[in-house]
């Protein structure tokens, strides 16, 4: 697994045009990023490791997002208009797999069309760029992969106390829950704080869900 | 259509004029400021004048500003690129045009599509709108128009393609003027 050994965020960028890709490229590389060019939504699937049959994994918890990676990727930034699979595809495929699907997505396009602009959002892009791409939007990137990396970061955290927890519940006996996504998580602190009173008796019982994040 | 317009890389009698150039300065030693001076002006002077003509746009000043010591030749990296599928779809619109019964509008517009993207991504204004214009003949099945479109984006191209060679010939004597007045310190 690739780790970042440096604070070096990778960008995967995808557009079927070679001047595009050039100019993305230096764009990219003009504002410290590392970059990756490919020139279609296939490729773009192939350097991340998803192939066609193992889109949805429902077994698979949504933290470790690195299992297919060889390298990783921060965000991906694609062209909509694409021969083949488009970038609305490609983001769409990218949205329905558990291990991709948090990866930060920009699409870029040289059409002004407000519902193709909205569909995307709607869809799960971060942003909608139109081209040709500047300096000025490159750097709105950063934060969306920093959000990203800092959401890994205490998910990584949650896992290693999670771990700590069963190893000291084990003679106990408590059922302790695996990681699980932000949302199950609030709602099942939600639900346990209306709960109310929980009393030792039911609580092998009743699931806890100690790990409650707000952000 | 000229012969020198559509083949890469400058014309023979350029080459050997700024070559001559070189040569003289490199039996001086030096280069004397007032030509210094000129080239720079020259320089901006033919880009002033792209960009009051409306060939060129600010794109065009957004990749100059990609251009650094890591990167020294990128606008002509770019822009040799642009030339070379340019001309590739350029002979497809022609190609297409040519069929006397059926056009293909679907690939028309296709490789208009491209052009236009990749003429906007350079800055190449004029070349871009007349691409847009020619997409509209397409969709309106207005055959002569289509004609037409195609005869002022051959010669928009030329244009282009011409100041953009003039463009960088004097940026290449200003840099090989350099590196004669400081030795050892040549641009990768």
């Amino acid at each position: 697994m690739g780790v970042a050994t440096d604070s070096q965020f990778h960008v995967l960028a995808v557009d079927d045009s070679i001047i595009d890709r050039k100019l993305i490229e230096r764009l990219l590389k003009v504002s410290s990023f590392q970059v990756t060019t490919v020139e279609s939504g296939c490729k773009a699937l192939e350097f991340l490791g998803l192939h066609e049959d193992d889109e949805i994994n429902a077994n698979q918890p949504s933290v470790s997002p690195n299992n297919n990676q060889e390298v990783e990727v921060n965000l991906i930034i694609t062209d909509y208009c694409m021969p083949g699979m488009t970038g609305y595809d490609l983001l769409k495929k990218l949205k329905k797999s558990s291990s991709l699907k948090d990866i930060p997505v920009v699409i870029m396009s040289s059409e002004n069309v407000p519902s193709r602009i909205s569909r995307c959002l709607e869809e799960g892009a971060e942003e909608f760029f139109l081209k040709p791409v500047r300096l000025s939007d490159v750097n709105k990137l950063k934060p969306h992969m920093m959000r990203t990396k800092v959401k890994e970061a205490h998910q990584q955290n949650d896992q290693e106390h999670i771990q700590e927890r069963q190893e000291q519940n084990q003679e106990q006996n408590v059922e302790t829950p695996e990681a699980e996504s932000q949302q199950d998580a609030n709602g099942n602190k939600r639900k346990s704080m209306e709960d109310g009173a929980i009393t030792i008796q039911n609580k092998a019982q009743i699931q806890w869900w100690p790990i409650c994040r707000f952000d | 259509m000229d012969n020198g317009v559509f083949s890469l890389g400058l014309k023979l009698e350029d080459e050997s004029k700024w070559l001559k150039n070189i040569i003289v300065y490199a039996v001086e030693g030096e280069i004397p400021l007032r030509h210094k001076v000129r080239l720079r002006t020259d320089m901006n002077r033919l880009l002033s004048l792209l960009f009051h003509q409306g060939v060129l746009d600010e794109q065009f000043l957004q990749l100059q500003q990609l251009q650094d010591e890591t990167s020294p030749n990128f606008v002509s990296e770019v822009v040799t690129i642009y030339f070379h599928e340019s001309e590739k779809q350029l002979r497809n619109l022609r190609n297409l045009l040519l069929d006397r019964e059926m056009w293909d509008y679907v690939k028309l517009i296709i490789h208009l599509n491209q052009l236009m993207g990749s003429s906007s991504s350079i800055g190449a204004k004029r070349v871009r709108n007349i691409c847009a214009a020619f997409r509209g003949a397409v969709e309106q099945n207005n055959r002569s128009a289509c004609m037409r479109a195609l005869e002022v984006l051959e010669h928009e191209y030329c244009y282009l393609k011409n100041k953009l060679h003039e463009l960088f010939q004097i940026e290449q004597q200003r840099v090989l003027g350099d590196a004669v007045r400081y030795p050892g310190v040549l641009h990768p």
